[in-house]
């Protein structure tokens, strides 16, 4: 019984303390974004749900970014920082096409990146960015970050609310983790898929992740990065996308090096 | 003193665990919070007046449950049966509004069997709110109550620290402000059976789709005197599409490293002796049978 | 406490007990007071002096905003006369809810800076600001004051006319820098009632798309006026006494105060909460 007497004393102490309400300069906007890199492309998705608690803010904000002809960002996390550091990447990337007259390149993209968000170290941008694209050597390439600029280069991602749900699928189906070949046949060699097989995995992650996350849904964009000179009629040939879904060519940031950027959308249930 | 060994039960409230569920919280760093689901439930009165239809109540729910964030159930019954003509909608902690209803609904059946006539909505609605307030909130089950009984029509909310409220139109769980918001601005007395459907149905939606703990279909409970009508799934808008792959796995796909396969049958010889052993010394027995394997 | 029903029968800790509503402001004492003069300096802040939620959509002609005319200090409605509607050059309008000392600072900010614009169209070809460029001026305001963790405690709701999209404008943004953009919107405790409202009648005539035809005016302003009924109904912090912003090709035309027509007959029919019959 002391012991309970000593403890509620404790607690009247805390309450009746000045109680400053902190502000929180944080917030977590939901949403979910993924990437996956192929041979001779790059595909980023994200949905385009904003949400707070149980609100949903928009139904339609912008998380993927087209940076330069080769290069698409997707941000996930705090939108406001989100946009913000989008903001900042894109001043960074226009000074340096101004003194080198020619956009950076997707590595040196991906590196900038880490160097912004590193020197907020101590008060960081709280944004889970997957950076998308089509290196020099005209492979398709993904970096995926933490908030304070780890990163790596991989084959595919997923980010944001739904990671939990969808990279073990990506792992299944893009790593071919826990699934063995057929005796005799060849060994799977992740990065290799065909773009229409690519797109289906992509839809299906968010369609599921809408069907068991509360914060995906409503829209998805997904950007197709191509290398220059590879054929589009897999992505824009008639009857190529399921019904419900459109395609349209985004024109080229800079001079026009040849890669080729598409923009995929889609509805998502809105539950 | 005889008095002092009768055992007299303990009254009132007991702390004693108090001291050892801070130290676990404290130690734990929170203590382990139970499953909350979000949920748009609503209920309205009906009928009579100027409709010229039997007076009755409308309840409605969505069909999620969730675990925090992820979805946990797509399609799942949150009318809950009390009575033949007594219905309970559930937001709150999934198995506290399960076990609250199943109880009570034991409870007035028993009631019943002992009264002999049909219990009403206000003896559930007080079996409700005494056992919630018993436990002091920690029951999370937030309810709405509504039926028909010998005195008429009746809607009740029921919050989990046991306070109740009686009103012609209610809505409770996460969706109950953009549920509120369809009642505010449309509900009038004395709608008909098929405007009442209308209106919770339309409530209902503006759950599903303006809060993100609710979700899926729309369920609906119609009760007059007449009886109670569930319409189970009476709006679908959110059926899913067809997915673009097919992830059936090729036979084989799993490796594995050794294969062992044990027999679930237990087998046992048994064999007739008649009294063969009735001239012999005591039996020795054999602990070990076939089929009794255990893994290497 | 937190108030959101999701969060009800939730056991609170001794921090979250704490209810503003009952006991802000005057139960608080003043942090500046013990804060020695060589201890860090505390930005920190909270709001005062509030507005409640406020309404924006977007019609066939441009955009209409809401918002009631009361100040409330805590619980107190405290002043009842209060514009929250502040119009910016001839196609901007800005509906303002939170901290009112701070949105009294946006203000005279805002006006400067428009007063300065104004004087340069007056010697030159410089063209007016179009509502989104206000709406950047702010988000980046916001979001630096935020950075600061010294906020301008508000939520604001913008709606213009872009003269050379010929379209019209609406956005939020508050004082996390977040910022978004829809046909309807709505802060705080709006978000919660009204909006639902709000999103329905407006797909229920452009679609889920907002393709189709646009609500008209007279629409648009019946379901401003039905939506601010209902916040009164359920806002425990709102004032049946408010004015709506349009803002068109015209310009922008803030309304007399109004009162939204309630019903409270119902109650009469009322019998206790439980198992009173009379």
């Amino acid at each position: 019984m002391a012991m309970h007497a000593e403890r509620s004393a404790a607690l009247h102490e805390l309450t009746s303390a000045p109680i400053q309400h902190a502000f929180n300069p944080y917030e977590d906007n939901g949403g979910t974004i993924l990437a996956i890199a192929g041979k001779d492309f790059s595909v980023i998705a994200g949905d385009t749900r904003q949400s707070q608690g149980y609100s949903i803010q928009t139904r339609y904000a912008r998380k993927v970014w087209q940076l330069t002809d080769r290069a698409v960002l997707a941000t996930n996390g705090f939108a406001a920082d989100g946009n913000n550091f989008v903001k900042k990447v894109k001043q960074r990337l226009e000074w340096y096409e101004h003194a080198h007259h020619k956009q950076m390149p997707l590595k040196s993209i991906a590196r900038m990146i880490q160097t912004i968000l590193y020197g907020k170290r101590f008060f960081p941008y709280y944004v889970y960015n997957i950076l998308g694209g089509i290196e020099e050597d005209g492979t398709g390439a993904v970096y995926s970050y933490d908030p304070v600029g780890t990163y790596e280069r991989e084959s595919c991602r997923a980010a944001g609310a739904a990671q939990s749900i969808l990279q073990p699928f990506l792992d299944n189906q893009i790593y071919f983790k826990n699934q063995t070949p057929e005796p005799g046949a060849e060994p799977f060699i992740p990065g290799n898929l065909p773009l229409s097989t690519v797109l289906a995995l992509v839809v299906d992650s968010f369609t599921s992740a809408t069907e068991r996350h509360i914060e995906v849904g409503d829209g998805l964009e997904v950007y197709v990065v191509m290398k220059k000179g590879r054929p589009t009629d897999d992505l824009v040939g008639e009857g190529k996308l399921a019904p419900g879904m459109a395609v349209e060519e985004l024109d080229a940031l800079g001079e026009g090096d040849g890669e080729k950027t598409f923009l995929v959308t889609r509805s998502l249930k809105r539950d | 003193m005889v008095a002092k060994d009768i055992e007299v039960a303990p009254i009132g409230f007991d702390f004693s665990n108090y001291a050892r569920n801070e130290f676990l919280g404290q130690s734990l760093g929170g203590l382990p919070k139970a499953t909350s689901t979000g949920t748009t439930i609503v209920g309205l009165k009906f009928g009579g007046g100027s409709s010229g239809e039997p007076e009755g109540v409308c309840l409605g729910a969505d069909t999620r449950a969730t675990a925090g964030p992820i979805v946990a159930d797509k399609n799942c019954e949150k009318i809950h049966f009390l009575t033949p003509q007594i219905r309970c909608c559930g937001a709150g902690t999934a198995a506290d509004t399960e076990f609250v209803t199943n109880l009570i609904s034991s409870n007035l059946e028993l009631h019943a069997l002992s009264q002999g006539r049909q219990p009403r909505v206000v003896t559930a609605m007080t079996m409700l709110k005494q056992y919630l307030f018993r436990y002091q909130g920690h029951v999370g089950a937030h309810l709405v109550l509504g039926g028909v009984d010998s005195t008429g029509p009746h809607l009740f909310t029921v919050h989990a620290h046991g306070s109740t409220d009686k009103l012609p139109y209610v809505t409770m769980g996460s969706g109950s402000l953009a549920a509120m918001a369809v009642f505010e601005s449309s509900y009038k007395e004395n709608l008909t059976r098929a405007e009442a459907i209308a209106l919770v149905a339309r409530a209902i939606r503006s759950g599903i789709f303006n809060d993100l703990g609710s979700g899926s279909n729309v369920d609906v409970a119609v009760i007059t005197k007449a009886g109670t009508e569930m319409l189970r799934n009476y709006e679908m808008p959110n059926e899913r599409g067809v997915k673009s792959r097919n992830y059936k796995f090729r036979r084989g796909t799993t490796a594995f490293s050794k294969e062992y396969i044990r027999d679930l049958i237990v087998k046992e010889e048994v064999r007739s002796t008649s009294g063969a052993g009735k001239e012999q010394g005591p039996a020795v027995a054999v602990a070990v049978g076939e089929g009794m394997d255990v893994d290497p | 406490m937190n108030q959101h029903p999701a969060m009800w029968g939730h056991p609170m800790t001794p921090h979250q007990a704490f209810n503003a509503h009952t006991a802000f402001p005057l139960a608080t004492p003043n942090p500046m007071r013990n804060q020695h003069a060589s201890s860090p300096v505390s930005h920190t802040q909270q709001p005062l002096v509030t507005g409640t939620s406020v309404l924006g959509l977007k019609y066939k002609d441009g955009v209409m905003l809401a918002a009631d005319n009361l100040a409330s200090y805590g619980s107190l409605a405290r002043f009842r006369d209060i514009q929250r509607l502040h119009p910016l050059g001839n196609h901007t309008c800005l509906a303002v809810s939170g901290d009112m000392s701070d949105y009294q600072y946006l203000k005279k900010e805002l006006d400067g800076l428009l007063r300065e614009e104004e004087a340069l169209s007056l010697s030159d070809s410089h063209p007016a600001l179009h509502p989104s460029q206000i709406y950047a001026f702010l988000a980046n305001l916001f979001y630096a004051r935020r950075s600061k963790v010294n906020p301008i405690w508000n939520a604001i709701l913008v709606g213009g006319w872009d003269a050379t999209k010929e379209e019209s404008f609406l956005g939020y943004v508050d004082l996390l820098g977040t910022t978004y953009s829809s046909p309807t919107l709505a802060t705080g405790f709006g978000s919660h009632i009204a909006q639902p409202l709000l999103r329905e009648a407006f797909e229920k005539k452009a679609g889920i798309d907002g393709k189709g035809e646009l609500l008209t005016a007279e629409e648009a302003e019946a379901l401003l006026n039905e939506c601010m009924k209902v916040l009164f109904y359920r806002d425990a912090r709102s004032l049946n006494k408010y004015q709506i912003a349009t803002v068109t090709k015209e310009g922008v035309q803030i309304s007399e105060s109004k009162s939204a027509e309630t019903q409270w007959g119902f109650a009469e029919a009322l019998r206790g909460y439980g198992a009173q019959q009379q």
